[in-house]
This record gives C-alpha cells, structure tokens and sequence, in this order.
C-alpha cells in the first residue's frame, strides 16, 4: 500500500492519522504542504525518525524545492519527482490518500 | 499500468488540480494509461470554460482539455456536484432551465457511477484533494 | 460465493470509503455518502470507515433546523438497505471525543488501529473523502 499525505503536519493531523494506520513495510509519500513533515528540526522530526525505522518516507522534490526547504530534508527521506511517485503507485498497490 | 484520478478540489485554490495533472503528465511520459479522470466535490470547478487566469501563471482548465485532447483522455465532472455548483453542458442547461452552459472542451457530464467503474477497471486510483 | 463473483464482468473488488470530516461544516460528508448510495448498484465489497472527525457525522440527534442545511443523517440508515453494512468506527477517534457506541445512529463496528490497519491492508480501491 502507498500512503500519501498532502497536508502540513502543523495544519491538519492527517500525517499523525496516517503513520498510526500505516502498516510496517508501507511506503509514506509527502506531497504539496505534507513536504513540510519531511524537515529537520520541527516538532515532527523525531516522529519521522521513529517511523523511518519500519517504513519508508518519501518526499516529493518539486514541492520540496517551490517552498524552499530542499536543503532541510531529514536524512533518510528519499527525494521523488513526478516520475518517482508515479513509479510508487505502480510498484506500491492501492493508495491511500490522507487529507 | 492503467490508472484512474480523482480530482476533489477546484482550481487555483487547492494545489489538487495541479498535482493531478502533474502526475498524470508523467505516467503518460512513462507509457501508462490513463483511463478516466473524475472530477467530483470542487473539482467540478475544473471544467468550466470561463475562466481567466493571469497571463503570466498556467492555465489549469486549458492544461485539462489540451492533455484530453492529445492523449484521448476521459475528463468526466460528476453531474449531481456539477449540478449544485453550476458547471453545465448544452443538455445540462436545457433540461435544468438555464440560460448558459460552461462546459470546457475535453469534459463531459456524467454520474458517479463513473468514478466506481475507474475503480473496478483501472489498477490504480489516485486522490488529490482536500 | 458464485453468485457473488457472476456479476456484469465478473469484478467483485474491495472497496473502502475513509470519512474523516465532520458533517455540515464541508459537504465531503454529504458528497462521500452519495458516492457510496450509488457504487452500490455495482455490487462490490464495500465498506465505510469513520476516522478523526469522520466520527461526528454519525452522531445522533442532528437538528439542522438552525442552520437551513439538509439533516442527511438518516442516510446512514438506510445504507443497509442498499447492502452497505460494514461501518467500522475507529476506537481512538471515538474515545478521543469524549463518545460511546450510544451516542451513535446506526449500528457500527468498534475497531481498534491495529484491526483498521489489517481492514486497509485487504482492499483494492481506497476513496478518501
């Protein structure tokens, strides 16, 4: 399963309701303002870091780079273009999309 | 891989539309099908004709009915969120009593059963909203 | 089990509906019930899960009077007539807002995040509203 979430973790709790229902082994996409839970040194970081540990975390790279924080990505968040979360879809199964 | 859209948000106020069509450009770039994309809730706002965005910014609407037309995609607004919004196609207006329709080139009306049959044809559906 | 899969074109997928909003204050609530009363004529395996605020649009005694929206509460109701009858309520969500099974309209399934995680795992079309 892929899970996406598009949503700043400060906005909504759609990124906290999505890691409680992500399954270990399924692949987090962060997309549009949800980039913004992929950062360094927000309240979210260590939250991220945790969840790194059983599944993977990734961020889309345009969205990253319209906001202006590509350099703050956590390390071990994996980077995606357009390409790249298509490719996720396909290779991933049914998408979940949190809002 | 056959994929099917959902697009829950209007234009310009969301960034829905545009990552739906972002995404849809690179599946198509890498030989995917596209199979329908269903525009429902404000999503419906993407099919109207009218709008005018700035010149210096994209043209959402216009984005939508070029890639239908150069990749034969299937853009369907959803009739029942069409109908409390005001998007209308020439029948839409006719049987509803309206004096215009806005219909955008590329899009066509039509029921939510529409949006279930992507699901049970397509291999993925993918959400963008809100 | 036959009868089931010799539908039109045989497909029978595992559809599930994710409501995470509150009703009235968006119409996501409204609109998501709407596609779910029409997928049911496709006879697929259907069910509706509430999460976060998802849970308030099954609570009972709406009074709309006030506010001059449409009360379409009752809808949840009438879902089992249209054979939708797997409403899962996410536990978490439930206690977090200070509610029990009683305060709700219809009858619902209480799952816990592990189970909900196991449900989600299972399906082949995921809508999220």
């Amino acid at each position: 399963m892929l899970h996406t979430v598009n949503k700043s973790p400060f906005e909504k709790n759609s990124f906290e309701t999505c890691l409680r229902f992500a399954k270990d082994g399924s692949a987090i996409l962060l997309f549009e303002d949800g980039v913004y839970a992929a950062l360094q040194g927000t309240k979210f970081a260590p939250v991220v870091e945790e969840a790194m540990k059983s599944k993977t975390i990734y961020a889309l790279g345009p969205d990253l780079a319209a906001r202006g924080v590509s350099d703050k990505v956590l390390e071990g968040v994996k980077v995606v273009d357009y390409g790249g979360f298509v490719d996720l879809v396909a290779e991933n199964g049914p998408v979940e999309s949190w809002l | 891989m056959k994929f099917g859209i959902l697009v829950s948000e209007g234009p310009y106020t969301h960034q829905s539309s545009d990552s739906a069509y972002q995404f849809a450009k690179a599946a198509l770039e890498k030989g995917h099908d596209i199979y329908r994309i269903f525009f429902y809730h404000d999503g419906v706002n993407n099919g109207t004709r009218l709008t005018t965005p700035p010149q210096d910014d994209r043209n959402i609407v216009a984005r939508w009915s070029e890639m239908a037309e150069k990749y034969n995609i299937d853009l369907v607004v959803c009739v029942a969120a069409a109908q409390r919004r005001g998007i209308a196609d020439p029948e839409e207006a006719k049987r509803n009593g309206k004096d215009a329709d806005n219909i955008a080139p590329g899009f066509r009306i039509s029921g939510l059963g529409q949006l279930i049959e992507a699901g049970i044809q397509c291999d993925r559906l993918v959400t963008f909203g809100e | 089990m036959e009868d089931e899969m010799m539908e039109e074109g045989g497909v029978i997928k595992k559809f599930m509906y994710i409501n995470r909003t509150a009703p009235y204050g968006t119409i996501y609530a409204l609109e998501a019930l709407e596609v779910v009363l029409i997928g049911a004529a496709f006879e697929q395996d259907v069910s509706m899960v509430f999460i976060d605020d998802g849970i308030y649009q099954l609570k009972k005694d709406q009074d709309t009077d006030g506010i001059e929206m449409k009360n379409f509460s009752k809808t949840y109701r009438a879902l089992e007539m249209y054979d939708v009858e797997k409403l899962y309520v996410d536990k978490q969500s439930l206690e977090e807002r200070g509610l029990t099974e009683d305060d709700l309209l219809v009858d619902v399934e209480i799952k816990t995040t592990d189970e909900l995680t196991a449900l989600m795992e299972e399906q082949d079309v995921v809508l999220s509203f």
